[in-house]
């Protein structure tokens, strides 16, 4: 089912669970490290009718989905060739898997040096560690396609251009999304983390600044953004992989 | 006219076909029987190019094949549907590979859908369909490009008695007003009977021809309560069983 009517009841509940953890915590710390839930949101509701806010958060954004979208167009084709190129994937696969398991955070500061401090050397970084999910994650997708479905497009007479299009490309397109997706919560840790360094600009840098001048209740606005912009993200790539995927959400009658 | 000429396969070094030999004649129907996992799925792989022989050649009117061809469809184990693909899709697909236009390979595809009984499905993917519709629809696909040859490769296997009946008797009916030859392998003796107008029995791995029968009373919607039926049915189970 496609729709906003689920998540948004999903989240409702969520949030006040949370919300009721949280009240929680804040008595029991004496509610200034970690203010109350209703001081927060009601600071939190205020800054949204703020301009600082919504700049912070669409710095954060911009970086965030064009890492998303750099990921996705470099990553997904290449997962796709190796996956159904043995020769290519024979070359490639050792490089990717070598490098897989490095953290690849820890070369931001040389993307700093390469890229300079504006938004290329953190979209690239973010990008590149989201990129290796999707790669990976579509790679395998592709190789686990049955055998069956190139039969029987060959069996029709179909060309190589048409077995990409009717079975590698649909049949890669669920690993890629399911990568994208899960990878939202990973592009917002990792955007928090190089907004931390050479910006005045983006949700990380607004938490980090508060945090220094030990004004926790913006600290909190800012993770509240955070949060609120890694649940969108979320719901827009689940929204996309729905619309592109149908064929995945149905139930086999058998 | 179909011949398949002394036909021989294996693969990683285990033999899995030898020496299978036929001609399938114009408006003849052939079915191929054999014990599950003998080479049959190989042997029709071989008629349909989708694999190469180590020895022998098909030739589809004295012309090789070497590859997949729109002359030969196949309905492949497990209706060889595209999940991602709705129904008409699905069946307008060979036509689309042809190159036949979007209007014109819908409007044969819708039509060949509501000769085998799916109407008004278009649009739904294969998952909501069941079994008895999926197979349906790859028949629907099988004969909408109006090849010269159709291959089935145990089409009706994983269906209930009854579905599978009727499916037989639908491709029965699809097979009276087209004429296509086909070829069907399977390992149900009762389904060859009702489906093959000559029956070719296979030894087991490696598949060897062993025996063909002619099967007169191929086309009788009823064919199993016949008593011609009953004495072939029982030769069959004589020959296979000192076989399998």
């Amino acid at each position: 089912m496609v729709g906003w009517g689920k998540p948004i009841i999903h989240y409702s509940a969520v949030i006040l669970v949370l919300g009721l953890l949280w009240k929680l915590a804040a008595m029991a710390l004496g509610g200034v490290i970690l203010p109350h839930p209703e001081e927060a949101i009601r600071v939190f509701g205020y800054a949204l009718t703020t301009q600082i806010f919504w700049e912070h958060f669409l710095v954060s954004a911009f970086r965030a989905v064009s890492a998303m979208v750099l990921a996705w167009v470099l990553a997904f084709p290449l997962g796709l060739i190796m996956g159904s190129m043995p020769k290519v994937d024979r070359v490639f696969a050792p490089f990717v898997f070598l490098t897989y398991p490095i953290p690849k955070i820890v070369l931001l500061p040389v993307f700093l040096l390469l890229l300079g401090l504006g938004n290329s050397s953190k979209i690239a970084m973010i990008g590149l560690i989201l990129g290796y999910q999707i790669l990976v994650t579509t790679r395998d997708g592709v190789k686990s396609i049955h055998p069956k479905y190139y039969d029987s497009v060959r069996s029709l007479g179909g060309s190589h251009l048409d077995v990409l299009r009717e079975v590698l490309l649909p049949a890669a397109l669920p690993h890629g999304f399911t990568a994208l997706r899960l990878g939202t919560g990973v592009s917002v840790a990792v955007l928090f983390f190089v907004e931390s360094f050479a910006t005045n600009r983006g949700l990380g840098y607004m938490i980090m600044d508060a945090w220094g001048a030990m004004d926790y209740l913006t600290m909190f606005t800012g993770i509240l953004g955070m949060s609120l912009m890694g649940a969108i993200l979320y719901e827009i790539a689940n929204f996309m992989e729905k619309r592109a995927c149908k064929w995945m959400f149905l139930r086999n009658k058998g | 006219m179909l011949e398949a000429v002394s036909l021989t396969k294996s693969y990683g070094g285990k033999s899995v076909l030898e020496d299978v030999s036929f001609t399938l004649a114009q408006e003849e129907s052939l079915a191929v029987v054999g014990p599950s996992g003998c080479g049959k799925s190989t042997l029709l792989y071989l008629l349909g190019g989708l694999a190469s022989p180590d020895d022998g050649t098909v030739l589809l009117d004295n012309v090789p094949i070497l590859s997949p061809t729109p002359d030969i469809s196949i309905i492949l184990q497990d209706y060889g549907l595209l999940p991602w693909r709705t129904i008409i899709d699905n069946v307008a697909l060979g036509l689309k590979v042809q190159g036949v236009p979007k209007d014109e390979r819908l409007e044969r595809a819708r039509a060949q859908l509501a000769e085998v009984g799916i109407v008004g499905r278009d649009n739904d993917f294969p998952a909501s369909l069941s079994g008895g519709e999926q197979q349906r629809v790859a028949i629907a696909r099988a004969f909408v490009s109006r090849p010269r040859i159709m291959l089935l490769d145990e089409p009706f296997s994983s269906l209930d008695a009854l579905t599978r009946e009727r499916l037989q008797q639908t491709l029965l009916s699809v097979w009276k007003q087209r004429r296509v030859p086909y070829v069907l392998v399977t390992h149900s003796l009762e389904e060859a009977v009702t489906l093959g107008k000559r029956i070719m029995v296979l030894s087991d791995r490696p598949a060897r021809q062993v025996a063909v029968f002619d099967n007169p009373g191929f086309g009788n919607e009823c064919i199993l309560e016949t008593e011609g039926c009953f004495e072939l049915l029982k030769e069959l189970r004589r020959t296979v069983e000192a076989l399998w």
